[in-house]
């Protein structure tokens, strides 16, 4: 997030594209009722009618995988009405008359075309945003989850630049973070081609850095990508595979892929804190502590790093990750000795220096967001106010693309995943709490009342819901959320797994997977008594 | 006709005039001297069903008319021009309007309620052109301030003053509310007003609209009252009809319409913020003040909130000046007060009297005193959240100050007259019962602490009142009146404290003696034989429903106090006056 | 900024500042019970009344805004008389059973009782008694502790927008209600049961695992969605018997329904307890050192047949900053590669 979690209420328009929020982000979204209350409007872009609709003063249903024609009309028109930031674009920006070039084709008509939104819908979005004095766009895995996803952060990138709203309080361009601490566990420089704090592997200076503070000799080579690592293994490149705390069977796409690739590995270790559905494919499994077992950190979605407290003892035999890792590397030749989690901070401040004012002893109470620098920086609420840290933004020319696979005549239907209020992720937690299982038990596809109809199949029944890489048996829930010739499965139950059926296409740049859009085809399951 | 004169058999009686003029041919004979004309309320209720029959430009009037008398009169006066002389209403029926002094029942019971010519006939919406053609907003609160004119809602609060805080507030739109959910048992002071003369109540609201610049207007009326509320309807279609009502009135630039939202029962709707909340869908509970609704009151808007009566006062205070109203009534109370008369008086109706009328020519003069010439016990003035005053105070000048002193209030303006057969213990649980039933439940006091009062008062009339338990009232009562949220619990207390402090000894022969003086409290009574009347023809056995009278025929039979449920059917049943009740 | 004037004590504040809230700025307690920081003055309870020099009546305190040279006396013969009265009233239509109540040690009504001293009752009375039926998991209503301050009917409109429940009936047998007294069906994020001064909402998993006095409190942060909401973690022999959030934190103290109930994963008797070895398709229990020599050996085996880079890492999402560090650190530094990655992208 550019901004922080208090700045939402102040907004005047929020635009929230492609997030369930108050299913996601529950108490964001009471953020952003806040802000309704206090006068603001909400625009909310999304295929389904989410709950946040409730709240919204203009609801755009466009098509999913459209996301790049909505926002390029959208900015067609802030053209036309010459609501954008002249003095921003100058300043900051650069490439704004190409990118100004390829507006010219998305005129409100042809959006409409694309997205299914009517055009007046598009024009009066257009003018919300653009008159808007404090204005925020809000985006989850709706944008990202696509073969084009990186298009579609460009889109909202370029219309948050052009209209200059960022940079200011209340202002600004917002990925909620789904997990509580994937925005440290990037931070932390777990991706293939970062050191922490968002330094490349591959230069050379960065690295001596790093060699030196870790007294290793460390590899120039970008190493790869979670859903690289699934075709890697298959292919026979990769051979061994260490994952601490993930279970891909279910969260990654096309879980038939993903099962055949870990079979594949010579070895395999996980390390969880439950027996999930990864960890019983394992070679060995090594039993962690929870986060309630444990002292660090978790920085979440808006930069604040908070700490988390150790308020139980590990069940049985189990472990804290840290003590794990350092007794392996130690067998592995590699000493890795600390005494405190604290000291683990202080050697991450001395190696990145957004984080370097961050103490235990500062964040006792609430926390502090990065950039941090000294020990007297009271942190950064907002980013980018009085400029970009590497100069000038960039205006990127984006065309809409079809996602990769559309319904067809065998496979009629539009499928999208996401989550439930009720359950997280592959539910290896929330699937062992009793209480929300009586409230979510079971795996469900949303089918719209009018498509039910012409199936004949009414809410509850058991429908067979097939892809071109597999099919699951689940019970129908008819419901006006998702629009005709749209369904949706929550990602959670592995009983009927949405992955079984998702596309592993790739984003070509960021290497995320297109789960958002897939094409499936539905069938009664059994006959009705 | 109200819903009393219909109910009296008024629209039966109207129907057979119709069916036998007709018959007569008298109507088409002489049709543009013959006319028949329905009206409002014409107050004297008791009396019903009451005719004017207008010959030559004399007004005859008869009472009690059944459908069966109407031939002989049509027979005889309308045909022949002898009045039917035993059916005349006596001397006293006069009596009755002598002191009465009408503003706002002025037109009520002359103009038919149902036809806007008829109000235009008796100058209505002159008022409105009036203040439309030659008054500026402020001139008119002006007007209004200098009649001193106050709400007729119960608190008194200066009509002028409100409207002048309306118009200053900011935010935009504002609203004008007429406030007629009107829920005292014993009142119909605001339903006869709209039953018997809507229009007067409509173009009040007008001119309130245009006094505070609002465009619109809600008035919330009980459904309870379907009569008023039809003819509220139909008046405000012909209003409309006429330009009175819409866009541009009259050729002016002012925009004004009214919507009719019916409340659906709960006494504390008619508490100004809680009748707001309940327009706006809300569950009708009342909010903490500040915000006065004049800043933020329906929709947090600006808001001016006046009673039925309030406002039908309004149209006659423009045409006939704030200094015509201001010379009637007292230094405080100007003008004059609608109340309903009821209980066990001989004239039980709706009146209007001058502010500072004593309160024993209300009783005796107009009300033509008790029934059946029983001794005047009490006055139950203001409802459930008024007092009770006694007989020592019937001197009492009828106006807010002087009411208020005695622990009574003038309130809506139900005035109910109780005589030496009320039990002023039972008066006061009935009023508690009323209270606690209806608060909304908010605030402790009122929720709770009302319905303890009525636990102990029903203990009390259940002969198993405590020592102390009189004190326990008034103290409770007292922290309830300063302590609680709206004026619903504020004055819940009142019934008790006044009948505590004039007749604290009936309450002590409760307590202690375990008797009702007024014989009213059921289980305080002791039924028996006495043995030298019975004839032992056994009837009261025949009726006791709980088998606790036995004896041997045509011998003195006994009642066994054991079994007595103590429900009087023997008493009715003895022809002998041989049951007494102690 | 106004000038108020509060026992005596002289204070400036913003101006819109409640009675009520210059009193605690100034530490002069006023009791209340249905008032709440963040959520609307309702004046329900009638507690904080206080006087203002110039109104002849008491005014609640939680509403009414300061006014410049106002003077608020909070304590005098008759307002410790009415708020004995009120709290009395209170407790005679309780239950009165704090020697079993969930709320015991925590309880606002119990704290007052206990200030006020009130042992016998001068009301004592009728007593609304109601079938406990709400068949939800998550929240216990005991309607019959309720003392209609509403603090919940306002929390669930104005904080969460659902507005699940509100008030029925009238008097004395005002009650809060589920629409049409089904049983609750909501999004459970249980800020009611945040807000409710006595022990008519708890939390159903909560009952008899530990109360007040019994339970140590942790605080750190929630391993769900990405908010970074505070927990405290109420502890009783090494158990999560409950969790709540402090309302001086990011998220106000509001929690969702994962949250403030979806917490027993911790205590599950399905948590991995040993190292585990497969042999012949099957897990065995291992030591720590075997387990770990086993990966050890095997990763080193690899590598040298292979090299580093045909060895991968997934990282968490839901582990610390300093684990993630530690992980990344050891792929790099000790396996010497750069496959490492984590959950980002789904």
């Amino acid at each position: 997030m550019t901004n922080s979690i208090p700045e939402i209420e102040n907004n005047d328009v929020l635009f929230v594209i492609g997030s369930n929020t108050t299913e996601t982000h529950p108490i964001i979204g009471l953020r952003m009722k806040q802000a309704v209350r206090k006068g603001g409007k909400i625009i909310v872009a999304d295929p389904r009618k989410i709950d946040l609709v409730r709240f919204s003063t203009l609801w755009l249903q466009h098509k999913a995988g459209t996301d790049v024609a909505l926002l390029n009309g959208i900015m067609h028109v802030l053209l036309k009405e010459h609501l954008i930031d002249k003095d921003f674009i100058a300043g900051w920006t650069e490439g704004f008359d190409t990118f100004r070039e390829s507006l010219s084709e998305y005129s409100p008509e042809r959006a409409e075309k694309i997205t299914g939104v009517p055009r007046k819908d598009i024009v009066k979005a257009a003018l919300m945003y653009g008159k808007a004095e404090r204005p925020a766009i809000y985006y989850t895995m709706g944008i990202t989850q696509h073969s084009h996803g990186t298009q579609n952060v460009f889109a909202i990138a370029n219309l948050a630049l052009m209209t200059g709203n960022l940079g200011k309080e209340s202002t600004g361009v917002n990925p909620l973070r789904g997990q509580n601490n994937v925005q440290g566990a990037t931070d932390m420089g777990c991706v293939p081609n970062q050191y922490p704090g968002y330094q490349r592997v591959d230069l050379p200076s960065i690295k001596s850095k790093f060699e030196a503070a870790w007294d290793a000799k460390l590899s120039d080579r970008p190493g790869i990508t979670a859903t690289e690592m699934t075709d890697a293994a298959i292919d026979g490149k990769l051979k061994a595979l260490y994952i601490m705390g993930e279970n891909p069977l279910i969260s990654d796409p096309d879980s038939h892929h993903t099962e055949k690739a870990l079979k594949s590995l010579d070895f395999l270790v996980v390390q969880d804190i439950f027996m999930t559905e990864t960890a019983e494919l394992a070679d060995v499994v090594l039993p962690a502590a929870c986060f309630a077992e444990k002292d660090g950190t978790f920085t979440n979605t808006e930069r604040r790093v908070q700490r988390v407290r150790k308020a139980l003892n590990p069940p049985g035999q189990a472990r804290e990750d840290s003590s794990i890792i350092m007794e392996l590397s130690g067998r592995m030749g590699y000493a890795m000795n600390y005494n405190l989690v604290e000291e683990m901070m202080r050697e991450i401040g001395g190696l990145w220096p957004a984080v370097a004012g961050i103490t235990y002893g500062r964040i006792e109470k609430g926390g502090l967001q990065w950039p941090c620098p000294t020990l007297d920086h009271p942190g950064t609420p907002y980013l980018f106010k009085g400029g970009f840290p590497r100069g000038k933004a960039s205006f990127t020319v984006v065309g809409y693309e079809p996602s990769k696979e559309l319904p067809d005549k065998d496979y009629p239907f539009v499928l999208t995943t996401g989550r439930q209020l009720f359950q997280y992720h592959t539910g290896s937690m929330t699937r062992k709490v009793k209480e929300l299982n009586a409230v979510a038990p079971e795996a469900y596809v949303e089918i719209n009342p009018a498509d039910a109809d012409s199936m004949k199949i009414e809410d509850g029944d058991v429908v067979s819901v097939s892809s071109r890489r597999g099919s699951v048996s689940i019970k129908a829930r008819v419901s006006e959320r998702p629009p005709r010739g749209m369904v949706f499965i929550p990602f959670h139950y592995k009983e009927a797994a949405a992955n079984v059926l998702t596309n592993p296409q790739l984003d070509p740049v960021c290497k995320i997977p297109e789960l958002k859009v897939c094409a499936v085809r539905i069938e009664p399951a059994s006959a009705r008594p | 006709m109200g819903t009393g004169g219909i109910a009296a058999g008024g629209a039966d009686v109207m129907d057979v005039f119709k069916k036998r003029l007709k018959e007569k041919g008298i109507q088409s004979e002489v049709k543009k001297h013959c006319s028949m004309h329905k009206v409002g309320c014409r107050g004297l209720c008791a009396r019903d069903v009451l005719v004017d029959v207008i010959r030559y430009d004399v007004k005859t009037t008869y009472q009690f008319i059944k459908s069966d008398m109407v031939e002989r009169i049509v027979e005889e006066h309308i045909v022949r021009g002898t009045p039917v002389a035993e059916w005349l209403v006596p001397e006293d029926y006069h009596h009755f309007h002598d002191k009465q002094v009408k503003v706002v029942l002025a037109d009520c019971g002359m103009v038919d309620p149902e036809d806007i010519e008829s109000y235009f006939g008796a100058g209505g919406y002159e008022a409105l052109r009036k203040v439309l053609s030659g008054l500026t907003p402020e001139e008119t609160i002006d007007v209004i301030k200098r009649s001193g004119l106050r709400g007729r809602g119960g608190a008194g609060f200066p009509t002028g003053l409100k409207w002048e805080l309306t118009r200053k507030a900011a935010g935009n739109p504002k609203y004008v509310i007429c406030n007629a959910d009107e829920g005292d048992p014993g009142a119909f002071m605001d339903r006869s007003v709209i039953e018997g003369n809507p229009h007067a109540v409509i173009e009040g609201m007008i001119i309130a609209a245009h006094a505070i610049g609002s465009d619109h207007g809600y008035v919330y009326i009980r459904a309870e009252y379907p009569l008023a509320v039809e003819r509220l309807r139909k008046a405000l279609q012909q209003a409309r009809h006429h330009n009175l009502l819409g866009e541009n009135i009259i050729g002016t630039a002012m925009d004004f319409d009214i919507k009719v939202k019916l409340g659906a029962g709960a006494f504390v709707c008619g508490e100004s913020t809680a009748l707001m909340y309940s327009i706006e869908g809300k569950r009708g509970m009342p909010r903490v003040t500040p915000p006065r609704s004049t800043e933020a009151g329906l929709w947090k808007l600006p808001t001016c909130l006046n009673n039925v009566e309030t406002l039908a006062n309004v149209p006659s205070i423009i045409r006939n000046g704030a200094e015509w109203y201001a010379s009637f009534g007292t230094e405080k109370s100007k003008g004059t007060k609608v109340f309903a008369l009821t209980g066990k008086i001989k004239n039980s109706g709706l009146i209007e009297v001058p502010m500072g009328i004593p309160l024993r020519q209300i009783v005796y003069d107009i009300g033509g005193g008790i029934e059946n010439d029983k001794a005047f016990k009490a006055v139950q003035m203001g409802g459930p959240s008024g007092g009770c005053i006694p007989v020592e105070h019937l001197d009492v000048p009828v106006d807010f100050e002087s009411l208020t002193a005695l622990g009574a209030m003038v309130g809506s303006g139900g005035l109910v007259v109780m005589d030496e057969d009320s039990c002023m213990v039972d008066v006061a649980k009935y009023f508690l019962h009323f209270t606690q039933s209806e608060s909304c439940g908010k605030c402790t006091p009122c929720r709770i602490g009302t319905k303890r009062l009525l636990e102990i008062l029903e203990r009390i009339t259940a002969g198993d009142g405590r020592e102390g338990d009189i004190d326990l009232l008034l103290d409770l009562s007292a922290d309830i009146k300063v302590s609680s949220l709206c004026g619903l619990g504020q004055s819940a207390p009142n019934p008790i404290i006044t009948t505590i402090r004039y007749f604290r000894e009936e309450f002590e022969a409760h307590v202690t003696g375990k008797k009702c003086p007024a014989k009213v409290c059921r289980k305080l009574l002791a039924y028996s034989i006495y043995e030298e009347r019975c004839k032992g023809c056994g009837a009261c056995v025949r009726v006791c429903p709980a088998g606790a009278i036995t004896g041997e025929k045509k011998k003195p039979h006994v009642i066994n106090p054991e079994i007595c449920i103590k429900c009087g059917s023997c008493v009715e049943a003895c022809k002998f006056k041989a049951i007494g009740r102690e | 900024m106004i000038k108020v004037i509060i026992d005596g004590k002289e204070t400036r504040v913003p101006k819109g500042t409640t009675i009520l809230e210059a009193a605690r700025a100034l530490h002069i307690p006023i009791p209340t019970l249905c008032n709440h920081p963040k959520l609307s003055p309702y004046g329900g309870c009638r507690l904080c009344l206080v006087e203002v020099k110039g109104n002849r009546h008491p005014v609640t305190s939680c509403s009414v805004p300061a006014s410049d040279g106002m003077e608020v006396v909070t304590s005098t013969p008759l307002l410790e008389r009415i708020r004995k009265t009120n709290i009395e009233l209170l407790l005679s239509d309780h239950p009165n059973d704090c020697m079993v109540c969930e709320k015991a040690g925590d309880c606002t009504l119990q704290e007052l009782a206990y200030f006020y001293g009130i042992r016998e009752n001068r009301f004592a009375g009728e007593r609304r008694i109601y079938e406990k039926k709400d068949a939800n998991p998550f929240i216990e209503r005991d309607m019959e502790k309720c003392i209609l301050c509403g603090l919940c009917v306002r929390v669930c409109e104005e904080v969460e927008g659902v507005s699940a429940i509100d008030f029925a009936y009238r008097g004395f047998n005002a009650k809060i209600v589920p629409s049409f007294e089904k049983a609750l069906d909501c999004e459970f994020c249980g800020q009611c049961v945040a807000v409710c001064p006595t022990g008519a909402l708890t939390g159903k998993m909560w009952s008899y695992k530990g109360r007040q006095k019994d339970v140590r409190d942790v605080d750190t942060v929630c391993s769900y969605c990405g908010c970074g909401c505070n927990l405290t973690l109420h502890i009783r022999r090494n158990e999560v018997v409950r969790v709540s959030s402090r309302d001086d934190t990011i998220n106000e103290g509001w929690l969702c329904a994962k949250g403030r109930f979806g917490y027993s994963f911790v205590n599950s008797p399905e948590r991995l307890k040993t190292p585990l070895i497969k042999e012949k398709g099957t897990f065995r229990e291992a030591s720590w050192d075997e387990a770990l020599d086993l990966v050890a050996n095997k990763l080193k085996k690899i590598r040298a047949k292979h090299g580093a880079d045909a060895i991968a890492g997934l990282s968490s999402a839901r582990c610390t900053n300093e684990e993630n560090y530690l992980f990344q650190k050891f792929m790099r530094a000790a396996v010497g590669t750069n496959n490492i990655d984590h959950c980002a992208r789904l």
